[in-house]
């Protein structure tokens, strides 16, 4: 971000793309560099941050980082088709143009989780902004417990990441559970909605910190099953997504009461969430 | 301080000494008093009780270009206003003058906005007090006053004969060097008579509201049928916002003609449906019930939590501009009834 004025973009250059899944809202991933090397010298983002990802000419609109600062020289943004940015950001490919202003908002506080359990709990998309925490576990595997990832979809399609959930089931060190909404010919994997899939593997709340990322009817049904599990409410994180113009706290529409999503989040504790409630709105 | 007065047909001759500064200042265009630019001294007006749209407008412009840009490229040229460009805002109330240093408090919360900031710091700014507030002012129920020398750098009366001015800030001094010889130094007459205005001014003050307590109370309302009831006459036009010094939402789009392009704000309200819809077609405020208690719980409740003050400087434009005659104090009498 420009030191001196919060609303000037970075320009960055489209390394690769891929498609995460298909259909009309389907899902595509940019790895993209910045044109300008020096901005890596005060780049720094932490799992969960954001970034206002845009066209000149077009808008802006803000985005997960996908990526964790482990994965070193890239950033990664899955953007789904849905309204007028992100349609324009999907007619670009490798060698194309586009902005990007932050990092913003707060962050996973993963080191305090040091020494931890983690369970991350993702519904479709909403599995983006979980990918770089178990990333940077992953990376830095010594210093926490177990890492469990549950993470559910519609159908197998519509999975994101499936590249890297085939390894993740045969990864030391952390344990992998997938589902799909409805029964699918050849699925060897769990059927039905992630928070069923949750009770299922029913983690130990001991010494442990659920993420938990997607549609908002699944994090209402995921914390529920959490709290019956015996976590308590500071031990359950979540992101949270409102329109966002500014991204930087003065523009006003995302908050929920008297919460910026842009500033004070995305990342809350649900002990904090529990007494807000627009936050489930 | 200092204290000077000058013979009212001498405000010409004052302004004109003034080249120094760009000024702001109320004018008259079309019956409508609005601060605007003066380039003609002789175009002031400081016959009004309070103008439609509030001064805010001098230091977050209804529409603002960010940044330039040409189409296809990606190169980007920032239009931030020259922090050494001197503004006078000259006759502006003083609950106008208490928003500005409300909303300060977001433009600098953490990411500062430099827009705003450089225009603030490089503005002088000259109150004028209220001899006769309207029959909706209350600002004397948030800490201000008709003669309120909170955020003025000096502040000016009408004695019928004469202004007396009297200087609050070094930056006031600094404007009254400024003012040529039109100036005389005013003793206790008009001192005297400027205090017994001023307390003249808060005894013609109608309505109120005892602020104690709202902020508290109204998280707990947050599904209350107050919202419902207040709102469904509401018809969603956001004049209540538009026209409020310390609404300060706003729009970012980019806007091309030609080769040409450009990143603008502009004015926005929590009032209009657009303004929290998803492009997944939800929206978390879908109807004009959420939209109006978000309205009033962000003044009354979410911005003191986050920055310590009310957002609200009791000026009675919401009240006396809404078409359908919704009463923002007859809201919070509800809420304190609740």
């Amino acid at each position: 971000m420009d030191e001196g004025n919060p609303y000037l973009p970075y320009t960055v250059r489209i390394e690769e793309t891929r498609y995460e899944t298909p259909g009309d809202r389907c899902i595509k991933t940019f790895i993209v560099n910045f044109t300008d090397e020096k901005v890596w010298e005060t780049w720094e983002h932490k799992p969960g941050q954001c970034a206002m990802v845009g066209r000149l000419g077009v808008g802006e609109s803000m985005f997960c980082i996908s990526s964790s600062p482990t994965e070193e020289g890239y950033l990664r943004f899955s953007v789904m088709k849905m309204g007028k940015v992100t349609s324009a950001l999907h007619e670009l490919d490798a060698g194309d143009f586009m902005t990007v202003r932050g990092p913003l908002g707060n962050w996973f506080p993963l080191d305090e989780w040091e020494g931890k359990n983690i369970i991350t709990i993702g519904g479709g998309i909403g599995q983006a902004p979980l990918r770089p925490v178990i990333n940077y576990i992953r990376a830095n595997r010594d210093r926490y417990g177990e890492l469990t990832v549950i993470y559910g979809s519609r159908t197998s399609k519509d999975l994101c990441f499936k590249d890297e959930l085939e390894s993740f089931m045969t990864e030391d060190g952390l344990k992998c559970h997938l589902s799909v909404d409805v029964e699918e010919e050849g699925w060897p994997h769990f059927v039905g909605f992630v928070p069923t899939l949750l009770m299922e593997v029913a983690p130990s709340p001991e010494n442990a910190i659920a993420v938990t990322c997607g549609p908002p009817i699944m994090i209402k049904f995921v914390i529920q099953n959490l709290e019956k599990l015996g976590f308590a409410p500071e031990q359950i994180y979540t992101t949270l997504e409102n329109r966002m113009k500014c991204g930087i706290g003065k523009c006003g529409r995302c908050n929920v009461g008297h919460l910026y999503v842009c500033k004070d989040g995305p990342v809350f504790s649900y002990s904090t969430l529990k007494d807000i409630p627009e936050a489930f709105a | 301080m200092g204290e000077y007065k000058f013979s009212k047909e001498n405000l010409g001759k004052v302004l004109e000494a003034l080249k120094d500064y760009k000024v702001y200042a109320p004018q008259k265009k079309a019956d409508v008093v609005r601060f605007q630019e003066l380039s003609d001294p002789s175009e002031i007006t400081l016959e009004f009780t309070n103008t439609n749209v509030p001064p805010k407008e001098i230091m977050f412009p209804q529409t603002e270009t960010l940044f330039r840009f040409k189409v296809g490229g990606q190169d980007i040229e920032p239009r931030v206003p020259e922090p050494t460009d001197k503004m006078l805002v000259f006759g502006l109330r003083p609950c106008d003058a208490r928003a500005y240093s409300i909303v300060d408090k977001l433009w600098q919360w953490d990411f500062i906005d430099p827009y705003v900031k450089n225009r603030r710091e490089s503005s002088t700014i000259v109150g004028f007090a209220c001899s006769e507030p309207c029959a909706n002012c209350f600002c004397t129920s948030l800490g201000g006053g008709p003669a309120d020398e909170e955020n003025l750098d000096a502040i000016l009366f009408d004695l019928g004969e004469v202004f007396y001015l009297k200087t609050i800030t070094e930056k006031g001094d600094e404007f009254v060097q400024k003012c040529g010889e039109a100036l005389e130094s005013a003793g206790d007459v008009e001192r005297k008579n400027a205090q017994a205005q001023g307390k003249e001014a808060i005894e013609k003050i109608r309505r109120s509201i005892e602020v104690e307590g709202i902020s508290e109370k109204l998280p707990g309302l947050f599904n209350d049928a107050i919202w419902k009831e207040f709102s469904s006459r509401c018809l969603g036009c956001g004049i209540c916002t538009y026209l409020c010094p310390t609404c300060h939402c706003f729009d970012i789009q980019d806007e091309t003609e030609a080769l040409d392009g450009r990143r603008a704000r502009m004015w926005d309200t929590c009032m209009f449906a657009e303004y929290t819809l998803h492009a997944s077609g939800h929206n978390p405020r879908p109807t004009r019930a959420e939209r109006t208690r978000n309205r009033i719980s962000h003044k009354y409740s979410y911005f003191p939590e986050k920055f310590g003050v009310v957002a609200c400087v009791g000026c009675g434009r919401c009240i006396n501009f809404c078409p359908v005659n919704i009463d923002i104090l007859d809201i919070l009498g509800k809420v304190k009834e609740a």
